[in-house]
């Protein structure tokens, strides 16, 4: 292809065949491979598929591919250090937060923007964070003790990585 | 009531023996491989509420074998039991019911076997762990797997075999972790959304813009990079990469001839009330007519339930490979063996040549639009001869899913001079809760195919749930008048009528409890009897510390419900904040106290009693399906709020665990009280009574100038 687009994603540069104007997110799931970030509107209006653009997390189901070029692209997928979970991931795992699940990849996402910018949220600061965030079985007051738990095991490794 | 025909809806689901009846082996339900693994068939499935956890613990209780040894393969028309829909929180109590039967059967089979190969009588035979011991001589010992050696069963559920004592359990009862978890944290695939076939295409469908349009016109000159599929009003378009099937569908150009003519939204309920209705008496006691005469005081209020949408948050999508004449479909349905006559029927295919298998999808909550999606990929797959995924659009979710119904409520009620309800005559204006029968007619693609419209549904169902209450009211009479035509499609919708008669019977308690100047939890502790209902009112009050002062514009208000009249208790406290200036309630937190006899999983039962509080919030505060006269409105997340993250509750859930009792279902009562008791909040922080959900703070700012003017309570005399 003449104008091929070159993504990075989990670390991994690679080369996509979809036309620039192609949603991240269908590159992301049906060219990638990947099932974290899902499809929830197509209208940036719920964060079920969310993914971090650097430190930022956006949502992919509008993004153009094209505009994501030279961008650390990170999904739920590459939150993991080889096999070991990403304390959020821990954390949900602790808490039960979830019930069908479908919500959490973007919960997820979200939280660790906002765990990247601020180590000891409050409750307040979580859901205001989470605000764009739709879930709709109701695993909210989970998904916060979650949240708050790993910020404490964040608060636990960066305080061993200092011993 | 419900006389079901069983090609209407299939009884298998709503009684502990149904499905045995229909699978009555050990077989049809267990399997134990060589390697010691327990293959447990259920055909219930997964709806994102942690039943196979929860019903793998039921197998691994009875069975005495590791949980982690249990696998659970449910709801797959090849492989397992015909268990009708997953519904009416029905899962732990029968599915669990036939699982453990099973089990307890097996573990029987397998005492008989270890009896002659260890050449000792059953009474001298220990389990544990799935290995058959001894008592005496613990080294002569055997595995079921060793035991068994890959072989079947070959017995038949006599629901004889002894079951184990509750207090035996040690994984029942026990908060075991979700196994589906680990997967949805790490994007391991989970979802329907997420299950890829070799060769598959994508698939979108060309929609309508409202019911029974008719295409007039289509030019597909400007599709190019699609296949496009028209059987007669059905349009879809199949592609090889998905943003094409997008693109395509838009590029598909129809003139549609629209006839549809709905009521205005505010005459919604009058249009209703007009309409056509059977009525039946579901329960009558005492002479309500000469009580309500007689009685000191008479009162009366109307409340109303507007249709509401399952909005799962991922919409519909199905998988489908239609192949040598016959068919398989993976997606999210709740009843894959209906869905598979259903199928059948669409296709003109024998029910044989039809498999239907559950894989997860996001929570759903009832019929939404996952049986009508699957229908649109069976039938493009077939047009196409490979396999299809389709993936409906949020648009097509929110104006296509069959929806919770309308429905009207009106209560009319005596006191006598001491502030007791002496008379209770309660009416509800319902269509019947369910979207249709096993035919391919009531799946959209077969009625845009066909170019008809689905028939009338012969009997009526679940409007009816909790419309009589529990209290012992000397006389009352509950009288359904049940609509044939709903207006939009009908559907299930977690509870059904119990959320909207649950609303109106309690509320309707606190107003009378206003009329009698009572505390709303005396007056209601005043008119029941059963000590399990008393328990989780007190409970729920007391740790809502329900007597301590309120702050400036708070308020709270209390609700009780048993669900189905016999099944779970549940008594929910909600305190709220009312700015009274605009009228925007903010729901500040829940106390739930939930009696579902026996506990499976407390943590599990925990989250979906929490799921069902701030669920049923946003559906009390926020939610209801817009529509002009021709077209639904409400058509994504702006259009259809629900409740979001800083606007959600505290909810703090009490269990009182009864191990001698049943295990009874949990998916849906603890959503029943919910809006009574914001309702009764709102009325406890301003004086005004809101009567229609959702609680808009228009409608909440018009309760107020109402209270203020006196006229918060209808007083008949």
């Amino acid at each position: 292809m003449a104008n091929e687009i070159v993504i990075t994603v989990n670390g991994r540069t690679h080369h996509v065949a979809a036309s620039p104007d192609t949603p991240l997110l269908y590159v992301l799931r049906n060219e990638l491979g990947l099932n974290g970030p899902q499809f929830g509107c197509g209208l940036e209006q719920c964060g079920v598929c969310m993914v971090l653009l650097g430190a930022k997390a956006v949502q992919s189901c509008k993004l153009a591919v094209s505009e994501t070029t030279g961008a650390a692209i990170t999904t739920l997928e590459g939150l993991m250090a080889g096999q070991e979970l990403h304390p959020l991931q821990r954390a949900f795992l602790e808490e039960q937060a979830a019930q069908c699940g479908f919500c959490t990849n973007g919960m997820i996402i979200a939280a660790a923007a906002l765990l990247a910018k601020n180590r000891h949220p409050t409750d307040q600061q979580i859901r205001e964070a989470l605000e764009g965030n739709l879930c709709r079985c109701g695993a909210h007051v989970r998904v916060l003790r979650a949240v708050k738990r790993a910020a404490d095991l964040l608060a636990e490794e960066w305080g061993e990585s200092h011993d | 009531m419900t006389n079901q025909g069983s090609s209407w809806g299939g009884s298998s689901e709503w009684s502990e023996t149904g499905a045995l009846q229909k699978s009555p082996q050990v077989d049809d339900w267990l399997a134990i491989r060589p390697d010691g693994k327990v293959l447990a068939f259920s055909g219930r499935v997964e709806l994102g509420t942690g039943v196979r956890t929860a019903l793998a613990q039921i197998v691994a209780e009875e069975l005495d074998v590791p949980f982690e040894r249990v696998q659970m393969t449910m709801g797959d028309t090849a492989l397992t039991p015909d268990e009708g829909y997953t519904a009416g929180s029905m899962t732990i109590q029968y599915g669990g019911f036939a699982l453990r039967h099973a089990c307890a059967e097996a573990r029987r089979v397998l005492l008989e076997k270890a009896s002659d190969t260890l050449d000792a009588s059953p009474e001298e035979l220990v389990v544990r762990q799935g290995i058959i011991s001894v008592r005496d001589d613990p080294a002569r010992a055997i595995s079921y797997a060793d035991l068994m050696g890959g072989k079947r069963f070959e017995r038949k559920i006599t629901l004889k075999a002894p079951l184990k004592r509750p207090e035996e359990y040690t994984i029942v009862g026990q908060p075991l972790r979700r196994t589906d978890l680990p997967g949805k944290i790490t994007g391991t695939p989970s979802f329907i959304q997420d299950f890829r076939l070799p060769g598959m295409l994508h698939a979108r469908v060309v929609r309508p813009p409202s019911p029974r349009a008719r295409i007039a016109e289509l030019d597909s000159s400007l599709v190019q990079e699609a296949q496009m599929v028209r059987l007669g009003d059905f349009v879809g378009v199949v592609a090889s990469r998905e943003e094409q099937a997008v693109r395509a569908a838009k590029q598909v150009r129809i003139r549609w001839n629209e006839t549809a003519h709905l009521p205005p939204m505010e005459d919604l309920f009058e249009e209703l009330r007009g309409q056509p209705a059977t009525e039946e008496i579901v329960e009558e006691r005492g002479d309500v007519q000469a009580a309500l005469a007689r009685a000191a005081q008479r009162w009366s209020a109307t409340y109303y339930q507007p249709f509401q949408a399952h909005a799962s948050l991922g919409p519909s999508c199905a998988v489908a490979s239609f192949h040598d004449d016959q068919v398989e479909v993976w997606c999210n349905s709740r009843g894959v063996y209906p869905l598979r006559r259903a199928l059948a029927d669409l296709l003109k295919l024998p029910v044989s040549k039809v498999r239907v298998t559950h894989i997860e999808g996001a929570g759903s909550y009832g019929q939404n639009g996952t049986d009508d999606a699957a229908a649109d990929a069976a039938v493009l797959s077939r047009a196409v001869g490979q396999p299809v995924r389709v993936q409906w659009s949020r648009e097509d979710e929110f104006t296509w899913e069959p929806y919770a119904p309308a429905m009207i409520m009106e209560i009319h009620a005596g006191l006598s001079r001491k502030g007791k309800v002496v008379a209770w005559d309660y009416h509800a204006w319902s269509p019947t809760h369910v979207v249709g029968g096993q035919a391919g007619i009531f799946l959209l693609a077969g009625q845009l195919i066909s170019g008809k419209a689905p028939p009338p549904i012969p009997f009526f169902f679940g409007g009816a749930r909790n419309a009589p209450t529990n209290y012992s009211f000397r006389h009352q009479r509950v009288t359904m008048h049940w609509i044939s035509n709903s207006i939009l499609r009908a559907s299930s919708f977690r509870s059904l009528g119990g959320s909207p008669n649950t609303f109106a019977n309690e509320s309707f308690m606190d107003e009378l409890a206003a009329a009698a100047h009572t505390d709303p939890l005396e007056f209601r502790l005043r008119h029941l009897k059963d000590p399990r209902g008393r328990e989780v009112l007190e409970t729920a009050a007391r740790q809502a510390r329900w007597d301590t002062a309120l702050g400036p514009g708070e308020g709270q208000g209390i609700a009780y419900a048993q669900y189905e009249n016999e099944e779970a208790y549940v008594a929910t406290v909600a305190r709220v904040e009312v700015d009274p200036a605009t009228g925007r309630v903010l729901a500040k937190r829940l106390v739930v106290a939930h009696d579902c006899g026996l506990v499976i999983n407390p943590d599990g039962l925990r989250n979906q009693i929490e799921g069902n509080a701030i669920q049923s919030t946003s559906r009390a505060l926020k939610e209801q399906v817009t529509f002009d006269q021709q077209h639904i409105t409400s058509i994504d997340w702006e259009t259809y709020p629900t409740l979001k993250f800083t606007e959600v509750p505290e909810v703090e859930v009490v269990l009182l665990n009864r191990p001698d009792e049943p295990a009874l279902g949990a998916g849906e009562p603890a959503s029943i009280t919910t809006a009574a008791a914001l309702s009764n909040a709102i009325f406890n922080a301003t004086g005004g009574r809101v009567r229609q959900i959702p609680f808009t703070p228009e409608r909440v700012r018009a309760a107020i100038e109402a209270g203020l003017r006196g006229n918060s309570q209808g007083r008949d005399s």
